[in-house]
């Protein structure tokens, strides 16, 4: 019987070509705005986390300005950072823009960081060529440096960079090594700067406190627990007043962008869910036209024995077959839109099990909320009502 | 020879705005299995209206229906659906036929819902149109197919579940004499194998076919004579 009824509402389909084409045509709308509008928010979403992750997720950032009488942090406050639990090292970042001359060539603007030898450790592969800076380098604030690959290039062109001597705002700096070119977001991008001990880098720069320090996180999943306690130092350090440091946990802002970006997919799709409600409609139009039309047959199979579930489900079949072909034709352009745009705007394109499921499902299910009453409607016309019908 | 359908005190009310129009008027009627019954009467005397009770597509205002031993009245829509395709064959007076569906598919048609396998759905709907003649218009559509052509297609429709009873509205209203005359050879036929008909007609001729003639005034029944 169910074989009969999917033949009889495939031949009608056939029969109303156009009607059954622009019927088909609002659920596709609908199923395919809402594939490419929840395909291209996600994949956005993941390039933003990803860029944002690049930044460091397992690093939390103190900004520290620090009172009128203790401006930035002192080396104690350092030692007391790196002792929180979880915290597997505190690297201080101390940064200025200054000149740089090598051999004649005289470049302004360059910026300067200050690291320790933490920072080289947990960005392990932060070089490209030579080392990074050592424990020695801090506490004997060596005159040395790293060279950003971009800036290499430019000064260096041909000729090997470690192991020359460059001028940095007037002091002598021997170069030990070269950073890698780093790919990640232009955020991170350390391609056009200098690295030097930060010891150093506060003598050259004329740089009296440490006002960023990165805390290494051993455990990630603590970060709540270490923000609380590094909070609880700082606030000890600056004796309570306010505004005076910032704790800034990358995992935080990734959880808010993840929040922003959630309410976001959900507004869209809502948008979205609009337009395919609009489709369902427009399924129930054309299915109770259909009824109307068919009134006659429908009186007729009555007549010759049609049960009242069997006309129902003949007419639901109708339009869930309605229904489903828009959805799958509205998947396939949903996914080719998201696709587009996943080329245009440069994120990876992923499509999960859970979007094909929530698309054919949902096209099922519009069909059958919107084809019910059409058909329950024919399979409760009179039989005799229905064949005077002309 | 057993009863097939009786029919006690039928009345059938319409109401049209305030008033009462009485249709059929206390319509008391027995027929056996085997008969071949005319109903003649003239136009709007309650013929059709009569036969759609018989056929259980209508319900009669007050009166008790028995058919095939059961009280009609006590069966609900699915059982009426079954005694529908089981016990009755329709042909109705402007044949009714899916202009979607050839000549065999719309023979099929009933034995869909008698869920008769599609091979034997085939194989039977064929043998029947055989029997009317239609062999080579079995894939015709029906609008090109003739009138008495369509009106042995709605035949072979109604034969085809073998029901107890053939019900026929004004069988031959649209045809010609001598195709009327064919298709009531046809009917003899079929009733001398043992099927019960009950043929409307407000032509005298043609009811001289039958058995039995019942006349019908106004919704008052009376048995004519058979000539
Ligand atoms: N649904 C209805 N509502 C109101 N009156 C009706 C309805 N159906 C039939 N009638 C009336 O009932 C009467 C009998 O109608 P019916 O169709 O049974 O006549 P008939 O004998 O078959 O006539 P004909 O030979 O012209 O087909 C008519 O007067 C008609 O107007
Ligand atoms: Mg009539």
């Amino acid at each position: 019987m169910l074989k009969e009824s999917m033949k009889m509402a495939w031949s009608n389909i056939i029969h109303n070509k156009m009607r059954s084409f622009l019927t088909v045509l609002g659920v596709l709308i609908g199923v395919s705005s809402i594939i490419a509008l929840i395909t291209i928010v996600q994949g956005a979403t993941g390039s933003i986390t990803s860029q944002i992750s690049s930044l460091g997720a397992d690093k939390i950032t103190i900004q520290a300005m620090g009172t009128r009488l203790k401006q930035g942090l002192n080396e104690n406050d350092l030692v007391q950072l790196s002792q929180v639990n979880n915290v597997s090292g505190v690297s201080p970042t101390v940064s200025g823009k200054t000149s740089f001359v090598y051999d004649r060539n005289v470049k302004t603007g360059v910026s300067v960081e200050g690291k320790n030898e933490v920072y080289f450790k947990k960005e392990s592969d932060i070089l490209a060529r030579g080392r990074g800076v050592n424990i020695l380098d801090v506490n004997n604030k060596n005159s040395i440096a790293v060279i950003g690959s971009d800036l290499a290039k430019e000064l260096f062109f041909g000729t090997e960079p470690v192991g020359q001597k460059i001028l940095i705002n007037g002091n002598t700096v021997t170069l030990v090594g070269v950073l890698k070119e780093s790919s990640g977001s232009i955020l991170a991008s350390t391609n056009n700067t200098v690295i030097m001990p930060y010891t150093s880098a506060m003598k050259t720069l004329g740089v009296r406190n440490i006002t960023s320090v990165d805390v290494y996180m051993s455990d990630a999943n603590e970060s709540e627990s270490i923000t609380n306690d590094l909070t609880t130092i700082l606030n000890s350090a600056f004796n309570y007043r306010e505004n005076t440091f910032s704790v800034l946990n990358m995992q935080n802002i990734i959880d808010v962008i993840g929040n922003i970006t959630g309410m976001l997919t959900l507004l869209l799709a809502g948008i979205a869910s609009i337009s395919l409600l609009v489709g369902g409609i427009g399924i129930m139009n054309m299915m109770l036209v259909s009824v109307t039309e068919r009134t006659t047959e429908i009186g007729l199979r009555k007549a010759l024995g049609a049960e009242p579930a069997q006309i129902q489900l003949q007419f639901l079949i109708e339009s869930i077959f309605i229904s489903l072909f828009g959805g799958i034709l509205g998947l396939i352009l949903g996914i080719i839109i998201a696709l587009s745009a996943a080329v245009i705007m440069d994120f990876t394109f992923t499509i999960t099990a859970w979007t094909i499921i929530l698309a054919v499902g949902f096209s099922a299910a519009v069909g059958t909320i919107f084809g019910l009453a059409p058909a329950r409607k024919a399979s409760r016309l009179n039989p005799i009502d229905a064949l005077r019908h002309v | 020879m057993s009863e097939i359908l009786n029919m006690l005190d039928i009345v059938k009310c319409y109401f049209l705005d305030a008033e009462e129009l009485v249709v059929l008027n206390k319509i008391n009627l027995k027929i056996n299995e085997g008969e071949f019954v005319s109903i003649l009467g003239p136009s709007g005397s309650g013929k059709s209206t009569l036969m759609n009770i018989i056929g259980c597509l209508d319900v009669p205002t007050s009166g008790k229906y028995i058919l095939a031993n059961n009280d009609v009245e006590d069966l609900d829509e699915k059982e009426l659906a079954r005694i529908r395709n089981r016990e009755i064959g329709f042909v109705f007076q402007s044949f009714q036929l899916l202009q979607r569906l050839t000549a065999l598919e719309n023979v099929e048609l009933p034995m869909i819902y008698a869920g008769v396998s599609p091979e034997n759905r085939h194989k039977r709907a064929a043998e029947i149109l055989g029997r009317v003649g239609l062999t080579d218009k079995m894939n015709n559509y029906p609008n090109q197919l003739s009138g008495g052509q369509q009106q042995r297609v709605a035949i072979a429709r109604s034969v085809v579940t073998e029901p107890t009873i053939l019900l026929a509205d004004e069988p031959t209203g649209a045809l010609d004499q001598k195709t009327g005359q064919q298709i009531m050879q046809l009917f003899k036929e079929l009733n001398d194998e043992g099927r019960t008909i009950i043929m409307i007609t407000h032509d005298t001729n043609i009811a001289r076919y039958s058995k039995r003639i019942v006349n019908i005034l106004d919704g008052c029944l009376s048995e004519g004579a058979v000539s």
